[in-house]
């Protein structure tokens, strides 16, 4: 049989990738063949226009025990225990349907850890939508936070951190990327190659449907457009029920030992799981689609293959075994079934009772994608409009008012409320109560800290610099609860690649995150990449997101936001220069443009080494790193969650040629606002790292004196200001 | 004194469940096929969404095997604690009187939240009232939490002391009638809540207030 011109391009194909796998196979692929190419040469399964660029991030360090290329990374937190993580996207179905979308990138992610042999203990999410005051962004949002908290809360696994950023140019394409922790025994973790010629491949949990056909390349691989309403058929569906009965299932698969290696089904379905296992084994794999359980009987041996149905895993049996796992399955109310069997032909073979029905080498379904150079080329300017919604003329008061409300700065309690953050008794700071999430791993005799960052307004400003600043808040995240690093993951959510501005953004960025992981001393242990994030308006703005995750000796030490006792000192630590350059001030003002100072890693790298150390010894009440809104917002949130007041002078930094309006607003990292006692903040001061005291810690208001803009808010004002979208929410 | 906690497919906080008991005697989990409650001493019906929450929270629960056991267990006296879908559980059972309706304003929500306690089968000294502040400080998280019952059938439990857990003020998250969080049977051996107690015993991670309740429900069994 062979295939119209036209089909491959429907499938995303370009005709140069389609004679490309004509010459691999010596002949015309037919239906099957090309459907499961199209999905495994789709820039989400090949990555085919970010590999190159992903070679640049440094993968190694001591404390890695999985890196790229497994279904998620791991890192060892002693005691014989490993914690594995990963980010992943599902930004284009949740834009078509923000509910399944965003519960199922919840499923997704969690799979990707339980196939590692990780029990899931943390969910983070890093959202982002349009403006609040438009009626698709709201009604995306309500629908993401729901979801996501469907499937978290249903499955049993804490949602303890995230961050939401909302900005126009997420209007059409929001962005969903969710992170799960995992936490395993080294020794019980396993890797997903197939392996052993002659082992049963089985599958198990939820039967296949029509559900989610071409997610990868139709809605994942390509701009989001009009008409995409008709793309909701392409958007999986979730059950987080049948999901906690396969994790449950497959953790007492390899706690017993059973499985010789497992692996999820995500997108492109079988597909992309065979051919993965088999590529990752150096062997073959044989299919039989009419031993897959389906939902609908007339399903074609390419909707089976392509399928996304969601909550299945795949897994690789000793034959010997293959009873005893059908039982564990049978327990766990599992479907499974022997779907087909490991080979040394180093083909997927996909058979239906037996006949052949596709026929492809691994290495070329799976490694032979072509890899594209980008062409990049800076744009001319700010290419992404502004909007001014602060009246020039605020004075330093009501431009507090205005950032503490704004959607970006306030509590996102609304939001975190709708998540269950305590179940499993791990976590030790609940969102907003301090600047990282905070687990404790008793078994393992320690605790995590994680932090999920991401600034995509900065980074459109300067791809490089901004996405350095994502790196470096969270390591200073991690060092105010007193956590060092052992491992990073990210989700690279860009607009078009083969854009010339898409292609700058993308390896900008991609360099940026090298050069700060690299001077941190931090491994990339895993990472996902989302392209063509535009809408009919353009792109979105380039939005690496950072997920890190390091450990504290003693969590009871972790450090809150809050300031905690009237009569503190108050001080800014760290190499601090705020501007007003793509500041949450500058957005307000319409003011946007391109630029960014550049952070001194090495010197941020330093504070927060002071600062972790500091927290560890127990010498600080509070710590809170400067961010959004610059330290007069960082100042009052510690107020507001401390219900303390604070008098501080922002003179000493005046010193610095720093105007008063940078002083209170500007922002750039390396900033920590701490409070304690006084002698013990200033023993902190070395030649590495400036401390500035500046007040103290007392009475009802936010008391800010600064040259020019002095400002003072009475607490109940600024707390109001704050909550104000909880409040409205809520109702 | 052995605690048995109940796992269904769903289930979420068994194993905080089982570790809460754990620090009060032998624990063990009980699994929903199982007839045998293995000399439970009392029973803990953990929360979670068994069976996926279909048909209706608790719905399908209350039919397994283990819940006819549990229910010949609370027949017969033996104390039996039901945490959020457990007490959707129990109420479903009919072993507690009420329903739990979807929360106020529809949503999942999960906050710390003050519990006032009528009188517990404790010693004097160690009754909630008495203690500083006079409430307990325990997580809330459903969505499914808004105890109703009927108009009279609320003046009755009220009348008998069946009331076991109020929201103190301005804690109510779901808009429960009468700001009730949790109620016990006639004979006092059966008693449910929303609020999870088994996420409050370890200061770490924010309060040990839970184990008052775990507390009172070992005393409720104990031979007179």
């Amino acid at each position: 049989m062979t295939v119209g011109v036209a089909k491959h391009r429907e499938l995303g194909l370009t005709d140069s990738e389609y004679d490309l796998i004509v010459e691999k196979l010596g002949r015309e692929p037919n239906d099957v063949e090309l459907a499961m190419f199209s999905l495994l040469w789709s820039e989400h399964c090949a990555y085919k226009h970010s590999r190159k660029l992903l070679r640049r991030l440094p993968t190694e360090g001591e404390r890695v025990v999985m890196g790229p290329g497994e279904n998620a990374g791991a890192v060892d937190v002693g005691g014989g225990y490993a914690v594995a993580f990963k980010v992943e996207s599902h930004n284009h179905p949740s834009a078509v349907e923000p509910f399944q979308g965003a519960a199922t990138g919840v499923g997704g992610i969690l799979r990707d850890v339980f196939a590692l042999g990780a029990r899931p203990i943390a969910i983070l999410d890093s959202l982002r939508f349009g403006e609040l005051d438009s009626v698709r962004s709201r009604h995306l949002l309500d629908g993401a936070v729901r979801g996501i908290g469907h499937y978290g809360n249903s499955i049993g696994v804490a949602t303890v951190g995230g961050e939401i950023y909302f900005e126009p140019p997420y209007e059409h394409n929001c962005l969903v990327n969710a992170m799960c922790v995992g936490l395993a025994k080294t020794e019980e973790m396993v890797r997903a190659a197939a392996a052993g010629v002659g082992n049963a491949v089985v599958l198990m949990g939820a039967s296949t449907g029509r559900d989610g056909i071409g997610g990868a390349s139709v809605l994942a691989s390509a701009e989001l457009g009009d008409g995409d309403d008709a793309k909701r058929p392409t958007v999986q569906i979730g059950d987080p029920f049948e999901e906690s009965k396969v994790l449950e299932c497959c953790l007492e698969l390899l706690g017993k030992g059973l499985l010789v290696s497992l692996q999820d089904l995500g997108a492109a379905g079988l597909t992309s799981s065979a051919g993965e296992m088999a590529s990752a084994g150096g062997v073959g794999i044989d299919i039989d689609v009419a031993r897959v359980p389906l939902r609908e009987a007339d399903m074609e041996p390419f909707e089976i293959m392509v399928s996304e149905s969601q909550e299945r895993m795949l897994a690789v049996v000793e034959p010997s075994r293959v009873d005893e796992v059908l039982a564990v399955c049978e327990k766990w109310q599992t479907e499974s079934a022997e779907i087909g069997v490991v080979t040394d032909s180093g083909q997927v073979r996909v058979l239906r009772d037996g006949e052949v029905v596709g026929e492809m080498p691994v290495e070329a379904l799976v490694d032979g994608c072509p890899l594209y150079d980008l062409d990049p080329a800076e744009p001319d300017g700010w290419i992404y409009g502004n909007r001014q919604t602060l009246d020039p003329g605020a004075t330093a008061g009501e431009t507090l008012l205005a950032l503490l409300s704004s959607a970006n700065v306030a509590s996102k309690r609304w939001a975190f409320e709708q998540y269950d953050s305590v179940v499993g008794s791990r976590t030790v700071r609940r969102p907003e109560s301090a600047d990282a999430a905070v687990l404790q791993l008793p078994e393992a005799g320690s605790a995590i800290a994680v932090s999920i960052d991401g600034n995509g307004r900065r980074v459109a400003c300067d791809p490089y610099a901004g996405t350095v600043e994502a790196v470096l808040e969270c390591a200073q995240n991690l060092a105010c609860v007193g956590a060092e690093p052992l491992g990073l993951t990210n989700c690279l959510n860009f607009g078009n690649p083969e854009k010339p501005a898409g292609a700058w953004q993308l390896d900008r960025a991609v360099s940026g995150l090298a050069d700060a992981c690299e001077a941190l001393g931090v491994p990339v242990v895993g990472g996902n990449v989302s392209l063509y994030n535009e809408g009919p308006d353009g792109p979105i703005y380039p939005t690496p997101v950072v997920g890190l995750v390091g450990e504290l000796p003693d969590p009871e030490r972790a450090c809150g936001s809050a300031f905690a006792s009237e009569g503190d000192a108050i001080a800014l630590l760290g190499p601090f220069q705020p501007s007003l350059a793509g500041s949450e001030l500058a957005k307000l003002r319409g003011e946007l443009e391109m630029g960014l100072p550049q952070s001194d890693i090495a010197a941020v790298a330093a504070a927060c080494t002071t600062v972790r150390e500091a927290v560890r010894a127990g010498k600080l009440s509070s710590a809170h790193d400067v961010s959004d809104g610059g330290l007069a917002c960082a100042l009052a949130e510690s107020a507001i969650a401390g219900d303390l007041g604070c008098r501080v002078d922002l003179s000493p930094l005046l010193d610095r040629s720093i105007s008063s309006e940078e002083a209170l607003f500007g922002e750039g990292r390396g900033g920590f606002v701490l409070s304690g006692e006084r002698a013990a903040l200033e023993s902190l001061a070395s030649n590495a790292t400036e401390v500035l005291i500046l007040g103290e810690v007392g009475g009802e208001k936010i008391e800010v004196t600064t040259g020019d803009a002095s400002l003072a808010i009475g607490l109940v004002e600024a707390e109001r200001a704050w909550n104000a979208i909880s409040r409205a929410i809520a109702l | 004194m052995i605690w048995g906690v109940l796992q269904f497919p769903g289930s979420c906080d068994e194993r905080d469940a089982l570790h809460a008991c754990s620090l009060l005697g032998e624990a063990r989990l009980i699994w929903h096929e199982e007839r045998d409650l293995g000399g439970a001493d009392a029973v803990v019906v953990p929360g979670g969404f068994s069976y996926g929450d279909y048909l209706r929270a608790g719905a399908i629960a209350r039919f397994s095997p283990a819940m006819e056991a549990v229910a010949e267990f609370a027949a017969a006296g033996g104390p039996v604690l039901g945490i959020c879908n457990g007490f959707q559980v129990l109420c479903e059972a009919g072993l507690l009187p009420g329903a739990l309706l979807r929360n106020e304003d529809l949503r999942f929500t999960c906050r710390q939240v003050e519990l006032q306690v009528g009188h517990l089968n404790l010693p004097e000294e160690t009754q909630v009232s008495a203690l500083p502040g006079g409430t307990l400080s325990i997580p809330a998280k459903h969505g499914e939490g808004r105890y109703w019952a009927p108009e009279e059938m609320l003046d009755e439990l009220e009348a008998n002391g069946q009331v076991a857990y109020r929201y103190a003020p301005g804690h109510n998250p779901n808009g429960s009638a009468r700001d009730i969080a949790g109620v016990r049977n006639k004979a006092g051996n059966v008693v449910g809540l929303m609020p999870h107690p088994e996420h409050a015993v370890d200061p770490l991670t924010g309060s040990t207030d839970g184990l008052r309740i775990f507390e009172a429900v070992a005393a409720a069994g104990a031979p007179a």
